[in-house]
């Protein structure tokens, strides 16, 4: 089981930055500027937590110690998570959710689109789905951040305060982690370093359109892969593991 | 050489697709898993039949319910059932079958244009028809309509707002 370690954290990692995200957007349901972006959002949220619910079902299943998908979403504290900071970051306006949506998004497709063709086949398998979910992320969320951007003064300045805010956090998508490093050399993953000329063609074609500059980042905002969190994910988890943690053990 | 056995194995096989191929997707009433394309395969094996199932979205709320529905409905039909979920390959909207496609329209559902490749792209435009009026001039509303594989539409003719079953 040893060889399988790493392939167990990179699942664990990739689930965690799915899980969070998809809280974060689950958080908007009821709160949603219109109706239509009230039920946009829980969507692309349900794609996310579906997604890293196959995720971890098959870390616990590498595994083999019992454990569950559950008990990697509802029974690990916030230095046992692994997501990118910008996930966890708090919603903020309309502006910052869909700009964060468009960064994950746009880095994921071409990632999922590799894993897909890559030497893990029961990774593979969940890879080919999640690159048609998240092709209507990317569009969804590039068409807000053209409207916004191109749309008033006052849309376009949130817009710009948005890039300011959340571009630093852009750098950690593209960390590599030593168990990642391994899953590269097998196959099973890309390099991240590989996948950037074409995150960086979707954000600039976004920006063009949104009338937007990609900013210069002079201080990279990073940790949460080795476990270093803002103290926004604590509030999040302490929500979304309320239940397990008042009544160890519940089921439905 | 053709074996009484093989016949009635083969026979039993269309008995428990029979049963399972009827069950309505919950979401989508209209339509049924096998024209929604989400059964693949039924199998029996000494008297267990074994129904794959394939999830549409990988968050698809129905797939349990789904499941759970199918398991039944082969119980009713007498067979010990075990169901198994598989991912690859993976759903596409392509395997809706032509009366599938039709009985979604009847529903008020414009089923997925296909072989438009352009289809996922950014900012890449789709153009469906109403369901209603089969009017071309519709406009999109929203990406996501009331569950993750619909979109919402608006017809410009007829005024009337309709889902459209997007291509996956
Ligand atoms: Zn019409």
């Amino acid at each position: 089981m040893a060889s399988n370690s790493e392939l167990i954290d990179v699942l664990v990692t990739l689930g965690d930055d799915h899980l969070i995200l998809g809280h974060r957007l689950s958080q908007w349901c009821g709160h949603a500027p219109m109706l239509e972006e009230d039920l946009s959002m829980p969507n692309m949220a349900l794609d996310l937590i579906g997604q890293a619910r196959n995720l971890y079902s098959y870390a616990a299943d590498l595994e083999g110690r019992g454990r569950t998908e559950d008990d990697f979403a509802y029974l690990r504290s916030d230095r046992e998570y692994r997501n990118c900071l910008m996930v966890e970051r708090p919603n903020g306006d309309f502006a910052h959710t869909m700009l964060r949506q468009l960064y994950f998004a746009a880095f994921m497709k071409p990632f999922w689109e590799r894993v897909a063709a890559g030497s893990d086949d029961r990774l593979a398998s969940y890879a080919a789905k999640a690159v048609k979910e998240v092709s209507y992320h990317v569009r969804h969320a590039g068409e807000w951040v053209v409207r916004l951007g191109d749309g008033t003064e006052h849309s376009a300045a949130r817009m710009r305060e948005a890039v300011d805010a959340l571009h630093p956090y852009t750098d950690e998508l593209f960390t590599v982690t030593q168990p990642m490093r391994k899953a590269i050399e097998k196959g099973i993953i890309p390099d991240p370093k590989d996948i950037k000329d074409d995150w960086m063609v979707t954000i600039n074609l976004v920006f063009n359109q949104a009338f937007l500059a990609v900013p210069e980042v002079a201080f990279p905002q990073q940790g949460g892969r080795e476990g270093l969190h803002t103290e926004s994910l604590g509030h999040l988890l302490s929500e979304l593991q309320y239940m397990q943690r008042a009544y160890p053990g519940l089921s439905w | 050489m053709v074996t009484a056995l093989d016949i009635n194995t083969s026979r039993e096989r269309a008995r428990a697709w029979a049963a399972a191929s009827v069950v309505p997707d919950p979401e989508v009433p209209c339509v049924n898993v096998e024209e929604l394309g989400i059964l693949r395969s039924v199998d029996v094996v000494d008297g267990v039949a074994i129904a794959k199932v394939t999830p549409t979205y990988s968050g698809c709320p129905a797939v349990l319910a789904i499941e759970l529905a199918i398991e039944a409905a082969l119980l009713d039909a007498g067979f010990e059932a075990r169901i198994e979920r598989v991912f690859s390959p993976a759903w596409t909207t392509d395997w809706i079958t032509p009366r599938g496609r039709e009985k979604l329209k009847a529903y008020g559902i414009a089923p997925p244009v296909d072989g438009t490749s352009s289809r996922m792209e950014l900012f890449g435009e789709t153009r469906v028809s109403c369901p209603r009026c089969d009017s071309q001039q519709t406009e999109k509303l929203s990406e996501f309509g009331s569950t993750a594989c619909k979109a919402q539409f608006r017809c410009l003719d007829c005024g009337e707002p309709f889902d459209y079953f997007k291509c996956l």
